[in-house]
């Protein structure tokens, strides 16, 4: 066999010139000499951990945004929005704003007062041990799972577009990200983020541009995409009275409680991946700022995701299938919609640069994975179960080891995904397992002063216990969807969002009845932990532009402004 | 953010120049040497390769000479 027939496979949908060969090629470079430029910047546990905590707001704020713009974000939501229409686009509005503005106005202080180094941290410090292992040991399975997840993303894109060839890709991918990660720690993942950022949206931002010329704008476009589906794809919110009145099966109820009360506040409340960039914050100001910096960008990336899965929609001459549907046909699936509309509208050197803003945005999922998996094993796991005497240097050392492991397991996840049916789908059952519960414990810890080691650790376990649960009762009996989705019509992104719902409940229930029924902690303890019983610093005599408050209500207006627009 | 020496805004500077003077490159090389139609992307009569390749060209050059270490310094 020769080299060229183990790197390619036998089809793929475009072929990369030679300029698109050195621009990603290029990437690839860049991103691995920053890991060695940074790795004199990595020596203490505060470097490596937490990147020295002296990042200003932008970098924090783009560096929080970029490490979520994964492969979920990039290829699943875009096929997302080819399924369901513009109804993914709760997701990045009511499923992410809120919650950002939330982060920063309200918890970030806690997180940054505490100056723990991670969220099963501050569980540590609010609740006790049994709570923060318990978190810790669901977050690490977590994280190599979302890692597995992005590895497989990227590498199918790799094949579709490219006929590269799946293991090819993962272990290219694998080994830079373990690279500049480990030489760098959590600082060269934030300039890596950063950097991604740009040309993520240097690279994909021509697809909506050319699509909506195409198309011959918006309102044409709606034109399109309901003679070709119905009308219900191109509205927010007008279908979801009824289960059955929308694409996606799911009632208002589900997006406003179960995504926008739960798990959008679950993931960008207290999923460490995202909430470590904020905690290497410079000061209090930046890390308020930063999640709002953040949330304005959010507001955008429909613009590069969901907009290209309704240009597909409108456009693409072949229909998309679910991906079992395409690997039994040899079509295409949902998935491929942006890979595909990126060959439609790009000639040499822009495809390059658009494969290298994929391959950009799922290796800053990865490596956000990776980095927080590191933090969270070596300080919660490792320090309190197996050595809490090493020293500075020694605990630096085992991030680095982590790292590597860290890879080499998330490489083995992504072999698994390789068998699901589905990326989304499965993505969406892991959030709901882990994070809804997580975020009751967290939130309940940081609001409600009576509630106690006991409460947290036994609510948050029962409420993960009950997720997967209501899970696996699916599984095995399908018609118990209408039971823990409200409706036999509601589909898997559907029954999501209620698992995610009724696992906060029964984690706040439990929380709230053990509280009540053990010995609460004085509240000379709870100082710098809980609202009420800490000061909360003051970011200073800043002028009204400055200030976090003022951006955030300018967020929340601009918010409000684009539902109704798109209602 | 510094970076202590080099600036995060520098890095990203250098990949903009480099990225939008290739595009740029390939794009004019098109521009006088059209492909077969069937060969062409959609929309290729826009010519997009040259004025995105010129735009990141332009972003990147003054990212670059703005965070330049020399100028930092």
């Amino acid at each position: 066999m020769s080299l060229a027939a183990v790197f390619l496979s036998s089809s793929s949908l475009v072929h990369l010139a030679p300029v698109d060969m050195v621009i990603v090629t290029f990437y690839f470079v860049l991103v691995l000499a920053i890991g060695f430029y940074l790795k004199g910047q990595a020596n203490t546990g505060e470097d490596f951990f937490m990147a020295g905590r002296e990042m200003t707001s932008w970098v924090a704020g783009l560096s929080f945004l970029s490490a979520n713009l994964g492969a979920l974000e990039l290829m699943g939501w875009a096929g997302s929005a080819y399924q369901y229409g513009i109804l993914a686009t709760h997701w990045y509005w009511i499923g992410a704003i809120p919650a950002m503005l939330f982060l920063a106005l309200v918890m970030m202080p806690f997180y940054y007062i505490s100056k723990t180094h991670s969220v099963p941290g501050y569980l540590k410090l609010r609740f006790g041990e049994p709570s923060r292992i318990l978190s810790a040991v669901s977050f690490a399975f977590m994280t190599v799972l979302m890692s597995g997840v992005n590895m497989f993303a990227m590498a199918k894109v790799m094949q579709i577009v490219l006929g590269w060839d799946l293991n090819f890709s993962i272990w290219v991918s694998s080994l830079t990200v373990a690279v500049y990660v480990t030489l760098g720690g959590l600082r060269s993942a934030i300039f890596n983020e950063v950097l991604q950022f740009f040309l993520i949206w240097a690279g994909a931002l021509l697809i909506p541009i050319l699509g909506l010329y195409e198309a011959g704008g918006w309102s044409n476009l709606k034109v399109l995409i309901t003679q070709r589906a119905s009308e219900q794809y191109v509205h927010m919110w007008a279908g979801l009275g009824s289960f059955s009145t929308n694409p996606m099966g799911i009632h208002w109820t589900g997006i406003v409680f179960g995504l926008g009360a739960v798990i959008s506040m679950g993931y960008w409340t207290t999923d460490f991946l995202v909430v470590q960039r904020i905690l290497a914050a410079k000061d209090i100001r930046s890390a308020e700022m930063a999640p709002i910096i953040g949330a304005g960008f959010k507001m955008l990336v429909p613009i590069i995701v969901i907009l290209p899965g309704l240009l597909g929609l409108g456009l693409l001459p072949m229909k998309l299938v679910p991906e079992s549907v395409a690997v039994a046909t040899h079509g295409y699936s949902y998935n491929d919609v942006l890979p595909l509309m990126l060959a439609r509208y790009c000639g040499p050197g822009l495809l390059g640069l658009g494969i290298t803003a994929l391959i950009a945005g799922f290796m800053s999922g990865m490596a956000g994975n990776v980095s927080a998996f590191t933090t969270v094993w070596t300080y919660d796991i490792y320090r309190p179960l197996i050595n809490s005497k090493g020293s500075d240097g020694h605990y630096v050392s085992m991030g680095r080891w982590t790292t590597v492991v860290g890879v080499l397991i998330s490489v083995g996840t992504a072999y698994l995904v390789m068998r699901s049916a589905s990326i989304m789908d499965y993505v969406q059952a892991l959030f709901s397992f882990f994070i809804a519960p997580l975020f009751g414990t967290v939130v309940l810890g940081m609001l409600w002063k009576r509630a106690t080691g006991a409460g947290g650790f036994w609510g948050l376990l029962c409420g993960t216990i009950s997720s997967v649960s209501m899970w696996a009762w699916v599984k095995v009996d399908p018609s118990a969807l209408r039971y823990v989705a409200l409706s036999p019509d509601a589909k898997a992104i559907a029954q999501d969002m209620y698992q995610a719902l009724w696992s906060f409940l029964v984690c706040v229930t439990v929380t709230v009845v053990v509280s009540l029924a053990t010995k609460p902690r004085p509240d000379r303890e709870l100082v710098g932990l809980v609202y009420g019983q800490t000061e909360i610093p003051s970011v200073g005599d800043l002028p009204l532009y400055q200030k976090p408050l003022f951006w955030a209500a300018i967020v929340a207006v601009i918010f409000v402004v684009l539902n109704i627009i798109f209602w | 953010m510094a970076g202590r020496s080099v600036s995060i805004w520098f890095f990203i500077g250098i990949s903009l120049l480099i990225n939008g003077v290739l595009i740029l490159g390939a794009g004019l090389y098109e521009y006088s040497h059209p492909p077969a139609p069937e060969a062409q992307v959609v929309l290729f009569r826009l010519h997009a390769s040259v004025w995105w390749g010129g735009l990141l060209t332009l972003i990147g050059g003054l990212y670059s000479w703005w965070y330049a270490p020399s100028r930092a310094r």
